[in-house]
């Protein structure tokens, strides 16, 4: 299988410019490939947000090419993006839960937009919130939650479909050492079971705390890839420690 | 946290409906908190209140018409009395060997003096107030320019103070008056139709405004348009249920009544501007048209903010 073939997200020349204003992302070539665990820093302002936004299709860039599970994205008609959107899992910065509905419906909303049957949501719903913490605010609404409660739904809703790519916007910003640390484990076991992970922050701390992942460096729009690790990734994606092999993301 | 939950990946990748009480659970319930439903009862009742006008106006026109269709009326103006009732004489024997007369009648004398009594008063001497001699015709077909011509020169001769019309002419400006009502009553229903709908495209794009965290999160988690509007459209089709429903009872209540009203004047012309049972049925889609066109502008109001998404 050639590196191309393999590869679930790559960016050629990619620029984005908000409006007339100048680029806030310029020239971004990077790949992603199925099973690693990516970690996108930079200072404030960088662009990780924006990086992120195209990554979930919630933005189409000024220029360049992006092609997602090997299909070209910025050509593809509307109707054909939630395909797309469907295999991502996504944290947002502000989590976006939605108000009026309980942490368990703010879960179990991925797998209703994908057409699960109501009797297949309850139970991974259930293990989901019991896996974050949750097991007894299954019913409390957004606003009842504490902010690091809110984070930990927002993260369960990412992951609870099972993503190919899950994409996460500083994931730990409003939780203490001990759940940061807790959450980052479980995108590691997520990870171990092939979903590719992008996580950006800005703490340095974490990046220490998964030793086979990959740094994506934001500085003023740029993406910096000194190592060439981006392009041109170690021939082992996995950790040897690891037991579970990386799908195949080809369907 | 000990490990991941096992989850099923039982997951359709296909962009499934999302239908039903989950799908509606997606947007705060606001039922009839907001205008919506009321406008519509609203709509839906001054829409069920020209419609039942207009469809009266129908059947009085079309029953009159129908009375009159094959009516001519035959007046003998003569101031003399003697002379009058001699042309009316051979009028009448003339008029009955004609071919095409279905029946005659002239109208007796006590019977001309009562429609006259309501502007001269009783006791009208007819050599002071000479009255005309009328006849009473019935054709067995329309009558055209052709009839009345083919009977004006078979009365030359032996009534010559004949003067004939058609009874439809009489009523000829009434009809366009009524037609004139009917053409305002379909153009109140357009504008109904079109104010309804410029009702649900504000309350859909104010409900728009209000979820747009909510359906922006539904679109990046994969939701489709088709899906997002189906959340809406529901929402709507309850505000518009409620309403038409009750929109329908209003116009029906006010129509029953204002039929009562029109019922108790007696009049002849009045009298055939009842409502039949079809006449109902097609007042009672009303609420189903309501719905219809709040629907589809619900949905088309949501597809077309959607599109400015990517």
């Amino acid at each position: 299988m050639s590196r191309s073939e393999e590869e679930i997200v790559r960016f050629d020349n990619v620029g984005l410019r908000y409006g007339t204003d100048k680029e806030v992302l310029s020239n971004i070539a990077f790949s992603l490939y199925p099973g690693r665990f990516y970690f996108l820093t930079g200072a404030s302002g960088a662009g990780k947000t924006s990086l992120l936004r195209l990554l979930y299709l919630a933005q189409r860039p000024s220029r360049g090419a992006i092609r997602m599970f090997g299909r070209d994205v910025i050509t593809q008609p509307r109707e054909n993006l939630p395909s797309f959107r469907r295999r991502l899992g996504v944290v947002f910065q502000d989590f976006r839960l939605v108000a009026h509905l309980s942490a368990f419906d703010n879960i179990a909303l991925p797998l209703r937009v994908s057409g699960v049957r109501e009797a297949d949501v309850q139970k991974p719903v259930a293990d989901m919130l019991d896996w974050v913490g949750l097991g007894n605010r299954a019913d409390a609404r957004p606003a009842t939650l504490s902010g690091g409660e809110q984070q930990r739904v927002a993260i369960a809703r990412a992951v609870i479909a099972r993503p190919d790519l899950l994409v996460a916007d500083e994931p730990t910003g409003n939780v203490d050492t001990e759940m940061a640390l807790k959450l980052i484990r479980l995108f590691e076991a997520l990870n171990r079971l092939g979903t590719t992970v992008v996580v950006a922050t800005h703490d340095v701390h974490l990046l220490r705390k998964v030793p086979d992942s990959l740094i994506m460096r934001l500085d003023k729009g740029q993406l910096s890839d000194p190592t060439g690790s981006l392009r041109y990734p170690p021939r082992n994606p996995m950790p040897a420690s690891t037991p579970n092999a990386p799908r195949d993301s080809g369907r | 946290m000990s490990k991941p939950p096992v989850m099923t990946r039982a997951i359709e990748r296909g962009l499934a409906p999302l239908k039903g009480r989950r799908a509606s659970h997606l947007l705060p319930r606001a039922r009839l908190g907001g205008p919506m439903p009321w406008v519509i009862a609203i709509m839906v009742a001054l829409t069920v209140l020209a419609a039942g006008g207009a469809l009266a106006l129908t059947n009085l026109v079309d029953r009159a018409r129908a009375d009159l269709a094959g009516g001519v009326t035959v007046q003998i103006v003569e101031a003399d009395p003697v002379l009058r009732a001699a042309q009316a004489d051979r009028a009448m024997a003339t008029l009955r060997d004609l071919p095409g007369v279905g029946t005659l009648r002239r109208v007796p004398q006590a019977e001309l003096e009562a429609l006259i009594e309501p502007w001269l008063g009783g006791g009208v001497r007819s050599e002071v107030v000479p009255l005309p001699a009328l006849i009473d015709v019935r054709l067995d077909g329309e009558v055209g320019d052709a009839t009345l011509d083919g009977l004006r020169s078979a009365l030359a001769e032996v009534a010559p103070d004949a003067r004939i019309d058609a009874q439809s002419d009489w009523l000829g400006p009434v009809f366009s008056a009524i037609a004139a009502l009917r053409w305002l009553a379909i153009g109140l229903i357009a504008l109904l139709a079109f104010t309804s709908a410029a009702a649900v495209w504000l309350a859909a794009r104010n409900a728009l405004n209000a979820n747009r965290s909510t359906i922006e999160v539904v679109h990046l988690l994969g939701g489709t348009d088709g899906q997002i509007a189906r959340i809406f459209q529901r929402s709507v089709l309850i505000d518009a249920a409620l309403g038409g429903a009750v929109g329908l009872v209003l116009g029906a209540v006010a129509l029953t009544v204002l039929g009562a009203q029109f019922a108790a004047l007696d009049a002849g012309l009045v009298q055939g501007g009842g409502l039949g049972g079809f006449d109902w049925l097609l007042m009672g889609l009303v609420p189903f048209a309501a719905v219809a066109i709040a629907l589809l502008t619900a949905r088309m109001t949501v597809l077309a903010s959607l599109r400015k998404m990517l």
